[in-house]
């Protein structure tokens, strides 16, 4: 039941970080990768909800495997943000490589933070 | 007076998802292929994913091993995957990269798990092992693709460097 849960969540997550990637990147100038980090922070804070709720006890595991495994595990990603840091450190930009790699990190975990207080305060 | 910047090894957009200058309008043409690709990549990496925590599952409280595996063994394929992409330009088929690379890679690995088995950490007041994940992770994966992406092109450029010399 969860493998088909799973699958589920990533047959949504995958296609919509590429369509939030692209929608973005369209609107943002400059080298720095908005979209992938956009996406990421978001599904952090989408993890973040589910995890609350679930020590909450108002998610079920069922919920976790759709959502936080399949969804937001689909949603964001490492290897592209590796990338990114990479060519922003190969084409000299080594500084907003630095600060991406710090962003995504302190803003993924914030959101992941915020996510859980928010279903914490409204299911706990 | 300019700096002088490093050659860049590989002209290629910084992100490989989407590539530069993406235009705004007509967005979405001709994009139905590469979502149903980058849809049944997403799948299987993170059908691969959840197999390697059902497998290796991590005690809480404790480095989160199989995360980070997953997470540095997909920054290690995508620079070698996105090194062939750009050396073999023309031979490739335009869905490889969105199928391989955006899909299953980007599907295998997780940065929201990343950041939420960080707050475990810390909620369990495992200082050291959440810093020690978190900075340990980032710069696992930035060394790794930086060495899989360099020994791809260079493997790569030899190889057809002979090739092009014995065509000669």
């Amino acid at each position: 039941m969860n493998w088909l849960l799973v699958v589920a969540g990533a047959l949504v997550g995958a296609p919509a970080r590429y369509a939030a990637d692209r929608w973005i990147t369209a609107r943002s100038r400059g080298p720095f990768p908005w979209g992938t980090l956009s996406v990421n922070v978001f599904a952090c804070l989408v993890l973040g909800l589910v995890t609350g709720a679930a020590l909450a006890g108002a998610a079920s595991s069922h919920v976790v495997a759709l959502l936080g495994t399949g969804l937001c595990g689909a949603l964001s990603t490492y290897s592209t943000l590796s990338y990114e840091a990479l060519r922003l450190a190969e084409t000299g930009a080594g500084r907003l490589a630095l600060g991406y790699a710090l962003l995504s990190m302190g803003a993924g975990l914030g959101a992941g933070c915020a996510g859980v207080a928010v279903a914490t305060g409204v299911w706990g | 007076m300019t700096s002088a910047k490093p050659r860049d090894p590989a002209p290629e957009p910084v992100d490989p998802d989407v590539g530069a200058d993406v235009p705004v309008s007509g967005l979405w043409d001709g994009q139905g292929p590469v979502f149903a690709v980058v849809a049944a990549g997403g799948v299987l990496g993170a059908v691969a994913r959840y197999g390697a925590s059902v497998l290796w599952p991590t005690a809480s409280g404790h480095f989160p091993w199989t995360t980070f595996l997953v997470n540095v063994v997909g920054c290690a394929l995508i620079g070698v995957l996105l090194a062939i992409v750009a050396e073999l330009r023309p031979y490739t088929h335009r869905l490889v990269r969105p199928f391989l690379g955006t899909g299953v890679l980007g599907g295998f690995t997780t940065f929201s798990t990343y950041a939420m088995d960080v707050r475990g950490l810390i909620v369990a007041e495992r200082y050291a092992v959440a810093g020690a994940y978190l900075f340990g992770t980032m710069a696992a994966a930035v060394l790794t693709v930086w060495g899989s992406a360099s020994l791809a092109r260079y493997a790569l450029r030899e190889r057809f460097a002979k090739v092009a010399e014995g065509e000669r």
